[in-house]
């Protein structure tokens, strides 16, 4: 169940990138695995990586934590849509979210010649946006929990509570304030993974490098997050009343 | 595992959900589901919700204004770290 918009979008920053990248000059070199995984002993024994692509992030990133203040603007104008995105479905306020936005980036500035390449740069900046949310969400004192309790499975909540009538199915009758509503109750942990795969479109491997947790409990958080919303929903008072 | 998808019960197959939706399978296709009408219709609210998240609320740009506002305090905190 992954978004075609999500995908589009993000198909659309990877084009935008690859555009201007001719083909590297030797496709065995070239990262295909965007985590970052190879280990840094490898350096010992292959040749040194190429020069960034002008142009592309990658430059950018290099200039930036060199500090080019274009290059970090050109970093900002790639992900600002991601990380906004995540602030205001995670806080459901517009200026709370500029606010987590701007702190998200400022952060980053300050910690960008820290970045070692050892994940995509994309899953390092969500990770630190990831933090400032959680931190935001706690001071506000809300029901706001680590991201490594965020991350513990509930055994509590294992399967047989979703067994109901079929008449009380949702049968595509969601309208947008329920469901934000719904969103906006659900614990930070479940509203974290639901809003990074559902709206964002993060797949699993991808979410559980964000979060540093496992495939698995990425899937199973995601799963009790929709049970939670579908409890939710058709508990919900329905606008157009159900017979 | 189980054994034999077709004689799964719902506990064993709503145990089995996360899983099996996260792999991106069909699991409308799945043997439990074509024979169950409660398992089905929860597959079929679980797939609602997350078609409506997708639909509802796109990946949306921040204000124009907001890199004025954090170049601005980047500025700002540059001479104190020199």
């Amino acid at each position: 169940m992954q978004t075609p918009e999500a995908r589009s979008s993000r198909a659309t920053e990877s084009a935008a990138q690859a555009v201007e990248a001719p083909p590297p000059p030797d496709p065995v070199e070239v990262d295909s695995a965007p985590k970052g995984s190879e280990p840094q002993t490898a350096a010992a024994v292959a040749p040194p990586p190429a020069p960034p692509v002008p142009g592309s992030e990658a430059d950018a990133l290099a200039r930036a934590q060199a500090g080019d203040h274009h290059a970090f603007a050109q970093l900002y104008s790639l992900h600002k849509r991601r990380i906004y995105s995540l602030c205001l479905r995670m806080v459901g306020n517009v200026a709370e979210a500029e606010d987590l936005t701007q702190e998200a980036f400022l952060q980053l500035h300050r910690k960008i010649a820290t970045f070692r390449g050892d994940s995509a740069f994309s899953t390092w900046l969500h990770r630190l946006a990831i933090n400032v949310v959680l931190m935001h969400l706690r001071k506000k004192g809300l029901s706001v929990i680590s991201l490594d309790e965020a991350m513990e499975p509930t055994p509590e909540e294992g399967p047989g509570r979703s067994f109901g009538a079929p008449d009380l199915s949702l049968a595509g009758s969601i309208d947008r304030l329920a469901l934000e509503r719904a969103i906006s109750d659900l614990p930070a942990g479940y509203r974290l993974i639901f809003v990074l795969h559902d709206i964002e479109g993060y797949e699993h491997n991808e979410i559980a490098a964000m979060l540093d947790c496992s495939i698995g409990n990425s899937k199973s958080q995601l799963h009790k997050a929709r049970l939670k919303l579908r409890d939710a929903m058709r508990t919900m008072p329905r606008r157009e009343g159900r017979r | 595992m189980i054994d034999n998808p077709n004689n799964m019960t719902c506990e064993e197959f709503q145990a089995h959900m996360p899983e099996l939706i996260g792999s991106g399978e069909n699991a409308a296709a799945h043997p439990h589901v074509q024979n169950c009408a409660l398992c089905r219709a929860l597959l079929a609210d679980l797939e609602t919700i997350a078609e409506a998240a997708r639909s509802l609320f796109p990946v949306e740009d921040p204000p124009e204004h907001l890199w004025e506002q954090i170049e601005s305090a980047i500025k700002h905190e540059e001479p104190s770290r020199r």
